[in-house]
């Protein structure tokens, strides 16, 4: 792992009331990879990005980015961090272009027109430019407030549910947005709610549940570790009970003795090299069968599991 | 940066002229009308049928007055608003995710509303020329004190705009309590023309002691003690700045 580019420790927030938003959360964040932090609704996503940010004030634990430790040292770190909020959060009255050069500016950078350009051209903002902002689609809005976190030129940026009620052009125009930022070696955070995102994307995961971080991992261990594959194979003739031969597999029949259902592996093969086995052992045995579906568990199915444990 | 981020201070401070361009209307035409008014009905109408104040003539006497009744309530309402409305549409998050501390958010947000006050103050002794003959007894002290008037009430704009959690909060101020201490704080007339007990009770008014230090700057002569009126102007402007520091200390209604 290189060096880290954030490092949380023992963070805890609980709001005025005792609502417990944050529980000891500790993580490590690679400089040049982009982690996605998935989780219900309320499980601590926005919190932790605020705390981090300098929006929530922890209740405990410790905040470092780039070595130094934000509770002291924010005002260089925070220079080199960029975050794109949930809300379209953005004065509806400023012009496309002004409102971009202020966030440089905001940063304590100068003044860069070219730069501004550059950066509203690869959003396709350029053409908006002088238009108010509230003039302009819920999309293009998302834009600019992408434009604005990325007018300082961030190497720490964090993505708060970037794609939320976007279309779908829009959403992979953010995916190619977000691997430039990858290849330019800037470090991205991004919360969603599209698992297919973090798939994509991602080069770890965090699930955060009620506060508390559940796992992170890098995408191949958790699916080697979590995930699974499911065959359904369809028998010719139903069977009262499973030979011995089949029995060896993770498999069962349902009450019609005519299907037959194999849950196993570990995400990464070896579920589809058992089926083929499975089948091979049924062709050994003579047992006829009619139709195979077989599908692996996505991170998605991971996720879900996860969140749906009981704590 | 790593004292203080100018270019941070410099584009709140942009942004916040522009935002007062953006609505001229509101913030500079506004007023001048309504001060315009007063000139008319008290100055030209009942004015001219009343003496000279301490040998002043009465229309004159006024202008001072006037003059903070609008640095008073603008420079209050600039800054609350100048602060509020990021909270209330939430663009805040840019302005508390940045390298910025108190001194760029106060030279960005209340330098801007001081500059607001003091364009208006100038098209306000402008506009006064029109219709009475007054005079400026010490100029330097007069920009002076309406410099450190105006960035006073904006600071308390400022905590205004902060406290506020809703639109009726943030007038609530300015219209009962500002407006009527203003009013009361011989504004239109001299304190000394009020009986006993009227006399004593408007002495624990602050806004007499602002009135007053500023009149001493246009005409020489004063109700009160004007050394104790640049003291009450320069003591509210550091507990305003106290207050400000605290809030970004403790992060009171910004962070949650």
């Amino acid at each position: 792992m290189s060096e880290p580019i954030l490092e949380i420790e023992n963070l805890t927030k609980v709001f005025a009331g005792g609502f417990k938003a944050l529980d000891s959360v500790d993580l490590k964040i690679s400089k040049g990879e982009i982690f996605a932090l998935l989780g219900p609704n309320g499980a601590g996503k926005t919190t932790l990005i605020g705390a981090v940010c300098g929006l929530v004030r922890p209740t405990s634990g410790t905040i470092r980015a780039f070595g130094d430790d934000l509770s002291g040292n924010w005002r260089s770190a925070r220079a080199r961090i960029g975050l794109v909020p949930q809300e379209l959060s953005t004065d509806m009255f400023e012009p496309v272009r002004r409102a971009v050069a202020f966030s440089r500016g905001l940063f304590g950078r100068p003044s860069d027109p070219a730069r501004i350009e550059e950066i509203l051209k690869s959003l396709s903002l350029w053409d908006k430019r002088d238009e108010q902002i509230r003039r302009l689609s819920g999309g293009m809005k998302r834009r600019v407030l992408i434009a604005k976190a990325l007018a300082h030129d961030p190497e720490l940026l964090f993505l708060d549910e970037p794609t939320a009620g976007v279309d779908v052009e829009l959403r992979r125009d953010m995916w190619r947005l977000i691997g430039r930022l990858r290849d330019q070696g800037v470090t991205v955070i991004l919360t969603t709610h599209y698992i297919e995102e973090a798939e994509e994307m991602a080069d770890r995961v965090g699930i955060i549940r009620g506060g508390k971080l559940l796992m992170v991992d890098d995408k191949q261990s958790m699916m080697a570790r979590l995930g699974r594959t499911e065959a359904h194979i369809t028998l010719a003739a139903p069977l009262a009970e499973l030979p011995p031969e089949i029995a060896r597999f993770p498999v069962h029949l349902d009450s019609t003795g005519l299907d037959l259902c194999y849950r196993g592996g570990d995400g990464t093969g070896l579920g589809k090299k058992e089926v083929a086995d499975l089948t091979k052992a049924l062709t050994r045995a003579n047992i006829d069968y009619v139709g195979i579906e077989i599908s692996d568990s996505t991170l998605e199915d991971i996720f879900v599991g996860l969140v749906e444990e009981p704590s | 940066m790593i004292g203080f981020n100018m270019r941070a201070a410099w584009a709140i401070y942009v942004r916040e002229v522009m935002r007062a361009m953006r609505t001229a209307m509101q913030s500079l035409l506004a007023p001048v009308l309504t001060t315009s008014l007063y000139f008319i009905v008290f100055g030209a109408a009942i004015g001219g049928r009343m003496d000279s104040v301490g040998g002043v003539n009465y229309g004159a006497f006024i202008v001072p007055g006037l003059l903070l009744l609008t640095l008073l309530s603008e420079s209050t309402s600039n800054a609350s608003f100048g602060i509020y409305m990021p909270r209330f549409t939430g663009t805040i998050y840019e302005l508390l995710s940045a390298p910025v501390g108190v001194a760029e958010t106060l030279a960005g947000f209340v330098g801007a509303a001081v500059t607001k006050s003091l364009i208006l103050a100038s098209i306000i002794l402008l506009t006064a020329t029109l219709f009475v003959d007054y005079r400026i007894e010490h100029p330097i002290l007069a920009i002076g004190y309406i410099m450190m008037v105006a960035s006073a009430f904006s600071l308390f704009g400022f905590i205004l705009g902060i406290w506020a959690d809703n639109f009726e909060k943030l007038s609530v101020v300015p219209l009962l309590f500002l407006m009527p201490l203003t009013f009361l704080g011989g504004t239109f007339y001299s304190i000394d023309m009020l009986p006993d007990p009227w006399r004593s009770i408007a002495l624990v008014n602050p806004i007499v002691y602002l009135v007053n230090g500023l009149r001493w700057t246009f005409y020489g002569a004063s109700d009160v003690n004007i050394w104790l009126s640049f003291g009450i102007t320069l003591g509210f402007l550091a507990a305003c700045v106290a207050v400000i520091a605290f809030i970004f200390k403790t992060g009171w209604r910004l962070r949650t």
